[in-house]
């Protein structure tokens, strides 16, 4: 599909973050703060994004998604599972620390890097770090106990 | 202290919303930052790399657009130091990967298509990033 469009969607996904001040780290950890509730100061802003963004989408998606085809491509990739498992709970428990620790997810972790924070980059470096290594442990067909062995069987 | 800014979440919330839409109506994915992000590197299991990899320039771009169009660059305050930021790189990385989607796939997309598992998810690390901050300013 034209790569002009791709860059251009994530252009007005990019300035609809800064828009609603959620590059900002601090605005986001004044969210999760709760207890500011009620000694006073907490910033609510972050579920006015997310209401916003629900409401665009969960629209947006109903008519999209009557369509046989997306505009470029054969086929819409919708997520399949529906079951819970482990993982559902685990990998959100841990992304939620790393999101409470810094006050960075990463679509702002990506623009913090256009606004030329040092910071930010290295964020981006270890998330990346993280998620590359993630894939990897779930996908690599060793056995943990035997990796060499299994690796090779494998191929 | 950052001030309660409703409107322009809203506003900035329903651009988000339309540029998940578009992404799903012109190349029939989920706008999942973290799914399009470790899609960058190998292995690949599609032709798509050339498009994520525009969609993130795209997100890394904005600010310089805004600040073009605004006069500034956008207010951005990172307290957190160096160790700090790569502990919780690396944790927000394995779990975004780990739980299969972040704020964007399970909290905009995946909220919006009803899914049991981004509902599970979202109240998941709305609480653990929630405990965490209140750990961190008002127990440590």
């Amino acid at each position: 599909m034209p790569i002009l469009i791709q860059f251009l969607i994530g252009l007005l996904f990019g300035v609809g973050l800064v828009i609603a001040g959620m590059s900002d780290p601090a605005k986001v950890l004044n969210f999760l703060d709760v207890t500011a509730m009620a000694t006073g100061g907490w910033d609510g802003s972050l579920a006015f994004v997310m209401a916003g963004a629900i409401l665009v989408t969960f629209f947006g998606f109903r008519v999209v998604l009557k369509r046989k085809t997306p505009l470029f491509g054969s086929s819409f990739h919708l997520p399949t599972k529906l079951g819970i498992d482990t993982r559902i709970l685990l990998g959100p428990a841990i992304f939620g620390i790393g999101w409470g620790l810094a006050g960075i997810c990463p679509g702002p972790a990506f623009t913090t890097l256009g606004v030329g924070s040092a910071k930010g980059a290295l964020f981006i470096i270890a998330m990346l770090v993280g998620m590359v290594g993630t894939r990897w442990i779930i996908t690599r067909p060793a056995s943990p106990i035997l990796p060499m062995a299994s690796n090779k069987s494998a191929i | 202290m950052t001030s309660f800014t409703p409107f322009s979440a809203l506003a900035g919330g329903a651009m988000i919303g339309l540029a998940s839409v578009l992404l799903m109506a012109v190349s029939g994915r989920i706008a999942g930052i973290s799914g399009i992000a470790v899609r960058l590197f190998p292995p690949y299991a599609d032709g798509e790399w050339a498009g994520r990899t525009a969609f993130i320039a795209g997100l890394v771009v904005a600010p310089v657009l805004y600040a073009a169009l605004s006069g500034g660059m956008p207010v951005q305050s990172i307290a957190a130091g160096p160790a700090l930021l790569i502990i919780a790189g690396l944790l927000v990385g394995f779990g975004a990967v780990w739980g299969n989607g972040c704020t964007s796939g399970h909290g905009v997309c995946g909220l919006s298509r009803l899914s049991l598992r981004s509902a599970i998810a979202v109240g998941t690390f709305m609480t653990t990033a929630m405990v965490t901050v209140f750990i961190a300013r008002h127990v440590l």
